[in-house]
């Protein structure tokens, strides 16, 4: 028995016509229609294009959840074991189009998908997580090369093989870091890379630099004797026992302490979990990573106008700049509600 | 400069009434090993073996070491340590290959490492492939803990050159020839071949987080050239207890495979200058100074490229860049080797800082991918430290005995000098 397979293709590609037809309502088709005919050969007898629904472009850009919902219908009632739309290259509608129906069958139906277009399709950039989409040329040109590609992909998402690196597999990657054994150790891989970068050759790094926002900082507080200041750090200091179960590094959580009624962090009441310094001391004394006995003489003294009443807190080590990013907008939306003015942000 | 390794293969470890390798076995009479390692700061002190393929789980562990002696051009091992202040890399030197001390402790508790010696976990640290003589040891009550790293550290550093010097009469079963003259001399063997210079940047923090070389803890150095030969030869021993993935230990050192890879290429498409241990600071000016210092090397050596190799991660990251950087801005073509924490979903950017300079990248692996390692019969140690470990929770340890894990808390599971195979890609 062979697999079954639906097809998603435009209104030109099903030879319906062009622009003029581009409302055309989604239809299904028995069997493979345009590309779909060169997929069949390369599926041989693995696998079976049982459909191709046609849809026009200009359709499914202007009334996309109605699209999307008919299409949906259709596969539904195939129950095929693969999904595949396009190719679209990089023609915009089509590529939205493209990725919206594919994310939407694997999320629905839980039917592996895959589509084809080329990096710079608007298509990409909104779809790329949720489907595998195959690079391909900017025009139908790399048609051949195109399915070739999904063909050989489209198989094995079929039967639920181990995928390799994406730039290996012909898609265009997902925004997900994965760890593979590789032919050879790191220090020759490196060795390889300089020379070649030295020779002026093309070499492929294994991570291109990630871009880091700039978040412009706060403007400075005009009043300090009436400014409200919380405390906030990474340096892991927890009530004993760390009851929220902060972990010790690669933090995914952070925590908020009620410390209004205290002058100091005792080390009977506090400790640090962090798992990236030597806490020796910290456990010694809490105050030497969250200095809340010279925030209460200071506060006392009418330096600055009041500590804010909580304590929040985590570990900062390992932890990653996606998380890192989403506790700073939490903590921060929380200190700005609550009325506060300036931070103290304590690291390790 | 001229270092023979004659390597006596070992392929078991046993318990025996005489230290001494036979036929491939090693065995370990454990009353003179212990007394090798003698010290009043320990209450207890205890041996335990494993072997490759073993049931054996290993935790809590602070750092592994390849048992050697030397046999001419020098004493013992480990210069500044257990041997007189000589240099290293000169002369014969013999080595249990094959073997490993690994010392055991729960001295920070949350950094230290597993190593399992089968199973899933076994596939992502060279430990499970040696045959292990474990040293166990409990601590006086009270003992300082930088007192407690350092007693430990110098005591599995005794008990591998204990090993390696009962065993000097053994025959090796292979001898590795290192060999390479001053950079005038192999610039003017080599005068059309790229002059590639290694920078090893090693964690030099304090708190424990130490790089020790001719016994100095180098935290206040300078970065500093180094013939390969020493490297290869014991000049640098770890006093890390940082996160176990991506530490350099004592037995990574003296098998640096970008140091092995880049004599292995020297006079064939390269020109290997030497190494640059570069120390990692906890401070902006330090890391600036230190990034500065190290290309400066490179420029007044001529070189055209540089591998450099991160060690940690987090703040290291900013070394890296900035070493990266101020070699390109110098006209020195680099690479970097790092791992990632990409976040456990593998979603995050990996690193925690960036440049434009850093386009030539070799992953190590994402730190954060968890991993289940299967039961095993034993544990040497305590099977509860997982709670504590960096890469690990309360909620580790299942009932059964399995373990659901950050990849970082096995030992040298993502080491940035390229020991393993491992790496992070895009999927």
């Amino acid at each position: 028995m062979s697999y079954r397979v639906v097809c998603y293709i435009n209104q030109f590609y099903g030879g319906k016509g062009g622009e003029e037809v581009a409302d055309f309502k989604p239809e299904l088709v028995e069997g493979p229609v345009g590309p779909g005919l060169e997929l069949q050969k390369l599926f041989g007898d693995e696998a079976r294009v049982i459909g191709t629904i046609i849809c026009g472009d200009g359709y499914y850009a202007e009334h996309i959840e109605k699209a999307r919902a008919e299409c949906l219908k259709i596969v539904e009632d195939l129950k095929p074991d693969l999904f595949v739309a396009g190719p679209a290259f990089n023609a915009g509608r089509y590529g939205v189009a493209c990725g919206d129906i594919c994310a939407a069958i694997t999320q629905s139906l839980d039917i592996p998908s895959l589509t084809g277009m080329f990096p710079e399709n608007p298509g990409v950039e909104l779809y790329r997580a949720q489907t595998f989409i195959v690079k391909t040329e900017g025009s139908a040109r790399g048609m051949k090369q195109a399915l070739t590609s999904m063909a050989r992909l489209g198989l094995k998402l079929i039967k639920g093989e181990l995928l390799g690196p994406a730039y290996e597999e012909g898609y265009i990657h997902r925004g997900i870091r994965k760890n593979f054994f590789k032919d050879k150790r790191g220090s020759l891989r490196a060795i390889d890379i300089l020379l070649q970068k030295i020779a002026g050759q093309e070499f492929r790094t294994e991570y291109e630099m990630p871009t880091f926002k700039k978040i412009p900082p706060a403007p400075p507080i005009k009043d300090i004797k009436h400014a409200t200041i919380a405390l906030v750090t990474s340096g892991g200091i927890v009530p004993r026992g760390n009851p929220d179960r902060l972990r010790v590094s690669s933090a995914e959580s952070y925590a908020k302490y009620d410390i209004s009624g205290l002058d100091d962090l005792t080390p009977d009441e506090f400790e640090s979990i962090h798992g990236g310094y030597d806490r020796m001391w910290a456990n010694l004394d809490p105050d030497v990573v969250v200095p809340l006995d010279v925030m209460r003489e200071l506060e006392r003294e009418g330096v600055f106008g009041k500590l804010h009443p909580y304590l929040y807190t985590t570990t900062g080590t390992g932890t990653s700049v996606a998380n890192a990013e989403r506790f700073g907008q939490e903590i921060g939306r929380e200190l700005k509600e609550a009325g506060v003015d300036g931070v103290i942000l304590t690291s390790t | 400069m001229q270092l023979k390794l004659h390597k006596v293969k070992v392929r078991d470890v046993r318990w025996g009434d005489v230290t001494k390798v036979q036929e491939g076995v090693l065995y370990v009479d454990k009353a003179s090993a212990l007394e090798a390692v003698k010290d009043d700061a320990f209450a207890k002190v205890d041996l335990e073996l494993a072997r490759p393929g073993e049931s054996i789980r290993i935790i809590p562990v602070k750092d592994c070491i390849q048992p050697r002696v030397k046999l001419s051009g020098g004493k013992e091992y480990f210069p500044g340590f257990c041997a007189p202040l000589q240099r290293a890399g000169d002369g014969a030197t013999l080595v249990l290959d094959g073997a490993a001390v690994v010392t055991c402790g729960s001295i920070v508790a949350f950094q230290e490492g597993f190593i399992d010696m089968s199973g899933q976990g076994a596939r992502y640290t060279p430990f499970s492939e040696t045959n292990n003589v474990v040293l166990v040891v409990e601590p006086t009550d009270g003992l300082d803990k930088h007192k407690y790293e350092a007693a430990l550290r110098i005591a599995g550093l005794k008990l591998a050159t204990y090993l390696a010097k009962a065993c000097m009469d053994t025959k090796a079963d292979e001898v590795a020839t290192f060999e390479k003259g001053s950079i005038a001399e192999e610039s003017a063997k080599f005068p059309g071949l790229p002059k590639i210079l290694y920078v090893c940047m090693s964690i030099a923090q304090g708190l424990l987080h130490d790089t020790y070389v001719y016994g100095t803890d180098v935290k206040m150095s300078f970065p500093f050239l180094l013939h390969p030969n020493e490297v290869l030869d014991g000049a640098v021993v770890s006093g890390n207890c940082v996160s176990a993935c991506d530490k350099n230990t004592t037995y990574h050192h003296v098998n640096n495979p970008v140091v092995r890879d880049l004599y292995e290429r020297h006079g064939k498409d390269l020109n290997f200058l030497g190494v640059v241990i570069s120390p990692e600071s906890t401070v902006l000016a330090g890391k600036e100074r230190n990034a500065r210092m190290s290309a400066a090397i490179g420029a007044d050596l001529g070189a055209n490229g540089a591998v450099i190799t991160e060690e940690g991660y987090g703040n290291p990251d900013t070394d890296l860049c900035l070493t990266a950087k101020y070699f390109e801005e110098a006209g020195i073509r680099t690479v970097v080797i790092s791992d990632e924490a990409a976040g456990t979903d593998g979603k995050s950017q990996s690193l925690a800082d960036a440049t434009p300079e850093m386009n030539a990248f070799v992953s190590t692996g994402n730190v954060n991918e968890m991993i289940v390692v299967p039961p095993m019969q034993k544990v040497i140690g305590d099977p509860k430290a997982i709670a504590l470990l960096s890469g690990g929770s309360a909620e580790s340890l299942w009932e059964d005995g399995s373990m659901y894990v950050e990849l970082q808390s096995v030992i040298g599971s993502t080491v940035e000098i390229g020991y393993s195979q491992v790496g992070c890609e895009w999927v």
